[in-house]
């Protein structure tokens, strides 16, 4: 029944990575489009916007991901929507980020110093010209450490896209592993990929925030 | 047209409430789950943290090794590990077991992290200050060391512990008999999925919305107090 994990299940693996990344890119891009929006309508002082966008972050953030997968994967039908498990899992997680980036982005674009706000204001710069040419460039610069590192939360996070049946890292490492049960060789080799593909972007983001806090030190 | 049939869908929550004690059994070993694992979890750490900041260098390059492996991997693949790897090396584990092990290992490293910035907050010339005020080395313990650190990671800690209990859901891939677990057993036996996880996110967010309210009345309890510095 079993047969030898050999080369064939290696490559299957390896190259079922290129998913995961796919996943991660989406999900990442969507998450931060969402994350701009909410984290600028938490810092916009309209009552409405704030509230609605924290409680969308608070319901998100208060929540398994694994229940948000679901309720796209098994909520779209219901809809009258038909969906595939990549879509399913492209969507949740694109939600699912732009709840944890709003937040960490809502928290760079208030740390902004005072003055640079009340400096526009004085200018007479409107909303636009204020967030684009004063606030979100000094924003940006403090976001990205915490950015980059939740980077790894996003690439993590797409493993869960196997549990609905989505041929990524991860489940690709399930079916070899139900073919072969060579589970120490299989998930080991699937920890690794993982592991190559976060554990660069823990240092850059470790190292930029280092350099950030040698800045702000001077 | 087949599609058609959809759009006239009616929500049907009385299976779902009808199953309410399945999925209270099922929320109290979410729970039960979580704090067990948080509390070996902190054991780890604080060996862990002890090894980083104490320990040699062999044993500070074990310890962030472990670290490292655990936070640059996914929970799930770490779960598959512990479920089908053990029992490929002889130790025969239940699924609650093998998710209880995964999640203790997982939020070990977690929290070795905090609790090594928790030690290294520890002020060294407030515990001179202390000896030099006749204070015992007990109330200097107590007072100048253990309270201001658990207060410097307590926010941290307490939000790795709700963390911990989202990820959770994830050993239901293994089908353990957590609250996700018994979600999915539902939806195979009335095929409501989408109430169910309706009903079952509803308790997550019920979950720790308490425990952050718990956490937060705790902490206003016992370090409510200006810092010192």
């Amino acid at each position: 029944m079993l047969r030898d994990f050999g080369m064939g299940d290696f490559w299957f693996i390896v190259f079922a990575a290129r998913w995961t990344i796919l996943l991660s890119l989406v999900a990442f891009v969507g998450g931060a489009f969402g994350g701009l929006i909410l984290a600028l309508a938490r810092t916009s002082r309209v009552r409405a916007l704030e509230w609605a966008a924290s409680l969308f972050i608070q319901v998100f953030q208060g929540t398994p991901l694994l229940m948000q997968l679901f309720l796209v994967f098994f909520g779209a039908p219901v809809l009258g929507i038909n969906i595939n498990p990549w879509i399913a899992a492209a969507i949740a997680l694109a939600f699912n980020t732009s709840a944890f980036l709003g937040e960490i982005w809502r928290g760079c674009i208030q740390a902004v110093p005072r003055g640079q706000w009340e400096a526009a204001d004085a200018l007479s710069l409107h909303y636009t010209d204020r967030m684009r040419f004063v606030v979100l460039p000094q924003a940006l610069k403090i976001a990205l450490p915490p950015t980059v590192g939740y980077l790894v939360q996003v690439i993590k996070g797409t493993s869960l896209a196997a549990i609905i049946g989505f041929v990524e890292l991860t489940r690709a490492g399930q079916v070899i592993n139900n073919a072969t049960f060579e589970p120490l060789i299989v998930f080991g080799l699937v920890a690794g990929i993982y592991f190559i593909l976060c554990w660069p972007l823990s240092l850059w983001s470790a190292r930029l925030e280092r350099r950030y806090a040698a800045a702000l030190a001077r | 047209m087949s599609g058609d049939t959809h759009l006239h869908y009616t929500f049907d929550f009385q299976s779902v409430f009808a199953a309410w004690p399945l999925l209270l059994g099922g929320t109290w070993l979410t729970v039960k789950l979580s704090l067990l694992a948080m509390v070996i979890g902190l054991c780890i750490a604080i060996v862990g943290a002890l090894c980083k900041t104490n320990g040699p260098k062999w044993l500070r390059f074990i310890v962030n090794v472990y670290i490292e492996l655990i936070r640059n991997t996914p929970f799930l693949v770490q779960l598959f590990f512990f479920f089908f790897g053990l029992p490929a090396m002889g130790v025969t584990l239940s699924p609650n077991t093998a998710a209880l092990i995964a999640m203790f290992v997982n939020v070990g490293a977690y929290a070795t992290e905090i609790i090594r910035a928790g030690i290294e907050s520890i002020n060294r010339g407030q515990i001179e200050a202390g000896l030099a005020l006749n204070l015992s080395r007990l109330q200097v313990f107590r007072f100048i060391i253990l309270k201001p650190a658990l207060r410097a990671i307590y926010p941290a800690l307490t939000s790795q512990f709700i963390l911990l209990m989202l990820t959770s859901a994830v050993v239901s891939a293994i089908s353990a008999n957590d609250l996700t677990s018994v979600a999915a057993k539902l939806q195979s036996d009335t095929f409501k999925s989408f109430e169910i996880y309706i009903v079952v996110t509803a308790i997550y967010l019920v979950l720790s919305q308490l425990f952050s309210l718990l956490f937060r009345v705790i902490y206003r309890a016992n370090f409510n107090y200006p810092e010192g510095r």
